[in-house]
């Protein structure tokens, strides 16, 4: 077995393989990618799959909508011969207050001049798109045609098998137990399945990140909140955008598939609990049906959990060890991972390459936290 | 006698119309888990979870992979039991709540 590789990547989830992916294609395939289960089996698999332009910062409408170009032919971008399952529905936000629909306003400021099709809806004009929204308590809407959901099972399958054709090689069910550093600098990991040395190593562990970097001396500022999620039978097609509100704090999507994949984000104490509660079954389809009404109707068969890996500003860092040079943390993302992977994987791929990229890395650094130079989010779940 | 497992043709998971064939193809190309499988297919994620095709699933890799039944890793069980209406749900909340309220917000949702 092969010991030595140049960049080694911790976490199967999109931004790991994305990221995998995108060194290759800069011609930096000597690559080992370790995921303690399998590929998706953390956050990216048990999130909700919206992918959304509608921001009220500047970077997260950025960082979505370059990283939308990239769902838009992803299956083309990394040769996948099956369908990413990328459907643009739009997305539908709900103002139930006076203070969400003013700062709707501010968000359409900020998308449009990024040149994002948003526009603002009254609630008569929100019901014509969704005709079986409930408009009680409605202030107006938001709505942009080109947001919508992909398959995140086989986006970050597509950029996994990209990148193996490229030379890229995966070891799954393993775990890394520990770090290598020599003289500061990062010099591989352990594992459950022996060591492995590499220059630079990225940990992209989600959760299990801030453990990670202790190994290398750095505190990364990320805590594990779960939030729970259900999946309903598959109906014919009802809703063809994602329907989201954020002062009621829920979104639910119609999938292609037909079954209806829902939730609702009440704040939790940091826990790694992946289990289901019957509270969140009630209450999220107490408020579902409230907002659409026609979903009584359907049965749900499954509900699960997973975690966001929350930061102070609920917005990623990308940091690289001060103890372990090369080992960089790329973590935080705070809910969000999953649509703006494609674009957060080029830029640490260029960082790394040492290529130009119109984004500066060092602004995702957790020394916002020290300077105050927060990157401050209105818009989140 | 003929062989009925050799049909291309039959079914292993009767919610997402999945053949044997197809789980097979999947198994072969290193998917090595009912969870793996389960994500790039669909295969135990319709109406009955996975009732009938999950132990059809492990069986195939138990073959597959020479080991034995119970060494193939199970996919969580999750909530509900069997399909529920959302609007049962909901209901069930909006007592629980009232309940609670009359109670002192001191009741379940019992």
């Amino acid at each position: 077995m092969k010991r030595e590789y140049e960049v080694i990547i911790i976490g199967g989830g999109i931004i790991g393989c994305a990221t995998a992916f995108e060194l290759a294609k800069r011609g930096i395939t000597d690559i080992l990618l370790i995921e303690k289960r399998y590929l998706t089996s953390g956050a990216t698999g048990r999130c909700g799959a919206g992918i959304r332009q509608q921001w009220g910062s500047e970077l997260n409408a950025r960082l979505a909508l370059e990283s939308t170009h990239i769902f838009e032919h992803l299956e083309e971008y990394t040769g996948y011969g099956h369908s990413c399952g990328l459907h643009q529905g739009g997305y539908l936000l709900v103002a139930y207050t006076q203070k969400e629909w003013d700062q709707f306003q501010e968000n359409l400021k900020v998308q449009h001049r990024l040149g994002i099709d948003s526009r603002a809806l009254t609630p008569q004009e929100a019901k014509q798109i969704v005709p079986y929204l409930n408009t009680d308590g409605v202030y107006g809407a938001t709505f942009c045609q080109k947001d919508g959901h992909a398959d995140p099972f086989h986006c970050t399958q597509a950029y996994a098998q990209g990148a193996a054709r490229m030379g890229v090689e995966f070891l799954t069910y393993t775990e890394v137990t520990g770090l290598q550093i020599q003289n500061g600098q990062i010099a591989g990991v352990e594992t459950t399945k022996g060591p492995f040395s590499a220059r630079i190593v990225l940990n992209c562990a989600n959760v299990h990140a801030p453990e990670l970097a202790r190994m290398a001396g750095e505190e990364i500022p990320v805590t594990s909140e779960r939030h729970q999620a259900l999946v309903t039978e598959p109906v014919a097609p009802l809703i063809d955008c994602m329907v989201m509100a954020f002062s009621r704090s829920f979104y639910v999507q119609q999938t292609p598939h037909g079954s209806f994949v829902m939730g609702i984000g009440p704040r939790e104490e940091p826990s790694f609990s992946f289990r289901s509660t019957w509270q969140f079954l009630e209450q999220n389809c107490a408020v579902m049906c409230e907002a659409l009404p026609v979903l009584r109707k359907l049965n749900v068969v499954r509900q699960w959990a997973g975690q966001y890996d929350l930061s102070p500003d609920r917005n990623p860092i990308i940091d690289e060890a001060k103890q372990a040079r090369g080992f960089y943390s790329i973590c935080g993302f705070s809910g969000h991972g999953f649509m703006v992977g494609p674009r957060i994987a080029i830029l640490m791929a260029n960082h790394l390459a040492g290529k130009d990229d119109t984004m500066d890395i060092r602004m995702f650094s957790k020394k916002r936290y020290e300077t105050g130079k927060l990157l401050l989010e209105p818009a989140v779940v | 006698m003929e062989n009925r497992t050799d049909d291309k043709n039959t079914i292993l998971c009767r919610c997402e119309d999945l053949t044997r064939e197809a789980i097979l193809d999947c198994i072969r190309a290193g998917f090595c888990t009912i969870d793996e499988i389960k994500r790039v297919t669909r295969a135990g994620m319709g109406p009955c979870q996975g009732r009938t095709c999950r132990l059809l699933i492990a069986q195939e890799l138990s073959s597959y992979y020479h080991i034995p039944m119970e060494e193939v890793l199970m996919p969580t069980f999750r909530p509900p039991t069997r399909p529920v209406s959302m609007g049962v749900l909901a209901d069930a909340w909006k007592e629980g709540q009232s309940g609670a309220a009359e109670n002192g917000g001191k009741g379940g949702t019992a």
